[in-house]
């Protein structure tokens, strides 16, 4: 036990907060496309573990032909849209529930993030060969960029979704029945809604693979849970913070913020020496844990529990 | 300015719950009609409303709203025309978002939503005029979440937001029953006070027979998905509970079957 503890180095910890930062932003932007459909449209969409590798994957692939690095983030964010709009389609348009139409996408991009890197599990980039928008290597720059990508992200979202057809977008995932009687195409809106995420999502793919100098096929698993865990860290932290102060560009940032938390406690995790395959386990432990709360915050309040105790005291007297 | 022509609407047909709820409804109103509906359960009052909003696709007949044939049209498509309030207060608001976004949404009913922004420092102020006529002090919660709000808070938003872009047709589907008997009475006036400035053509479905004969200018009844009786002019003016109760039971052949409709 004493060799356990004198073999963790806290200046070791310390030192790792950087990169917890860089690649906290990176998955930041990624939840941030998880919020889009989870809490503005109200859909579990599961096809963005397969959108992040392929956005990596994209991005790679084109910049080790040649490409300008920032041409092939926009082309990867691209084909995140267009997986957005598949699994919107396959929703809407064929009546597959979303969350099977999520499953059906994630695990076709599977193949087809493997045929995108020529049938290679992963596709090394090297910052010492290319020019990449952001790097491992230098972790300053990276974090600047990141929070730049971040920044714009969340007012380009604030602006959106503070449109007429941002409104849209919101009432369709609130109530579905009073959207149509104001003549919002509900359809068209789940559709866009699932292409900005999956477009975000994507993007977070093609940053994270320059940070970490290669792609990977697997890279996008469990994207979704830690997209969900971010948000819900972020959610639960800003409204400790600010309360009902809490305005959409707060909840946005904070979204943000709930990735690089995540990324610090995955970091302990591995600081701990905890097996890094436990870690998809406790994650999921963590986002079942805030998901319940609030279920079990209005049982507490409304249980049969409560009113047979009640009863019995009643009786008592 | 609404006409319907024949039509029928059957539900789960050849199954075992098949439900005939409309067998061919003729009905045509003319402009600053207001109808109100009465039946009973099951009658095809609300399924009515349904065929016109486009909720699903009627099986036969047709329907033309101002001279527009909108049979073949999904809801969305037709709710330019058509100003909606529905029975269950939660329905015709969105719950997490502000009141003058759900006003905003209301007033871009029927036209393009673009990249503009979704509520104008304009709108603000015309909201707020709008708001202060229904007297409940929501012109000053502009910014409040719509879920803060009371049913009967709710239910005159709602009622608003479907005058807000003057419909063809408003259709109130029994949208005082889900509300304590004063808010009601309040929400009914409301209504009378909207649908007289704007000279509305409406049709109200209501449980309530003394509603059915205080407002409006013409009533009809349904019965086994038809119209069973349409009385307007001076002849509603007339009208009594008991005049209403013995055509009932001349039509139908049975005892009124709502006790709600004679209690309340």
């Amino acid at each position: 036990m004493a060799a356990y503890f004198s073999a963790l180095s806290f200046a070791g910890l310390v030192s790792r907060l950087p990169a917890c930062v860089a690649q906290g932003l990176i998955w930041g932007i990624m939840a941030l496309g998880v919020y889009v459909t989870f809490r503005l449209l109200d859909i579990a969409d599961l096809s963005v573990d397969g959108t992040f590798s392929t956005g990596g994957a994209v991005a790679v692939m084109l910049i080790v032909g040649g490409m300008n690095p920032w041409l092939a983030v926009l082309i990867a964010t691209l084909c995140g849209l267009a997986v957005g709009c598949v699994t919107g389609l396959l929703h809407t348009k064929l009546g597959i529930p979303a969350i099977l139409a999520g499953i059906l996408s994630q695990y076709a991009l599977y193949s087809i993030n493997l045929a995108i890197m020529e049938f290679k599990a992963n596709q090394a980039v090297s910052v010492d060969k290319y020019y990449l928008i952001m790097s491992s290597r230098h972790l300053t720059s990276a974090i600047i960029t990141g929070l730049i990508f971040a920044i714009i992200v969340i007012a380009v979202m604030y602006w959106f979704f503070g449109t007429e057809m941002g409104s849209a977008l919101r009432a369709t995932g609130c109530n579905p029945t009073m959207s149509k009687a104001q003549g919002i195409n509900i359809n068209a809106m789940k559709v866009l809604g699932l292409a900005i995420s999956n477009g975000l999502v994507a993007l977070a793919g093609a940053l994270s693979a320059q940070y970490a100098g290669f792609a990977d096929v697997n890279s996008g698993r469990g994207a979704i849970v830690i997209g969900l865990a971010a948000v819900i860290i972020g959610e639960v932290l800003g409204e400790a913070a600010l309360g009902r102060k809490l305005n959409f560009a707060g909840r946005l940032t904070f979204v943000v913020i709930g990735g690089i938390i995540y990324y610090i406690i995955y970091t302990i995790v591995l600081w701990l020496k905890l097996d890094p395959n436990l870690m998809k386990m406790f994650t999921a432990i963590i986002v079942a844990i805030f998901l319940a709360v609030p279920y079990l915050k209005g049982q507490a309040k409304n249980s049969f529990m409560k009113a047979g105790k009640n009863s019995v005291a009643k009786e008592a007297k | 300015m609404l006409e319907l022509n024949n039509v029928c609407k059957t539900f789960n047909a050849g199954t075992i719950n098949e439900k005939v709820a409309l067998r061919g409804v003729n009905l045509k109103l003319e402009e600053g009609d207001f109808v109100t509906v009465i039946g009973g359960n099951g009658a095809g009052k609300s399924t009515m409303l349904n065929a016109i909003a486009g909720v699903w696709p009627v099986d036969d007949g047709s329907i033309i709203i101002d001279g527009i044939n909108v049979t073949g049209l999904p809801d969305f498509k037709r709710a330019k025309l058509i100003g909606r309030v529905f029975q269950d207060p939660m329905t015709g608001t969105a719950a997490t978002m502000q009141i003058e976004e759900n006003l905003a949404l209301a007033n871009r009913r029927g036209l393009r939503r673009g990249l503009k922004w979704g509520v104008t420092a304009k709108e603000r102020e015309e909201f707020v005029e709008r708001l202060k006529v229904l007297n409940l002090g929501l012109e000053d919660r502009l910014t409040a979440k719509v879920g803060l709000l009371s049913g009967g808070q709710r239910q005159a938003l709602t009622l608003l937001m479907a005058a807000l872009q003057k419909p063809k047709i408003l259709l109130l589907d029994e949208h005082t029953a889900a509300l304590d008997p004063k808010t009601a009475e309040k929400v009914l006036e409301a209504t009378e006070t909207i649908i007289a400035s704007q000279h509305l053509t409406a049709l109200m479905v209501t449980h309530n027979m003394k509603d059915a004969i205080i407002h409006g200018n013409r009533l009809i009844m349904m019965n086994e998905g038809h119209v069973v009786l349409d009385i307007k002019g001076e002849e509603k003016k007339h009208l009594t509970v008991e005049d209403l109760l013995h055509q009932f039971e001349k039509v139908s052949g049975q005892e009124f079957a709502s006790d709600k409709a004679l209690l309340s």
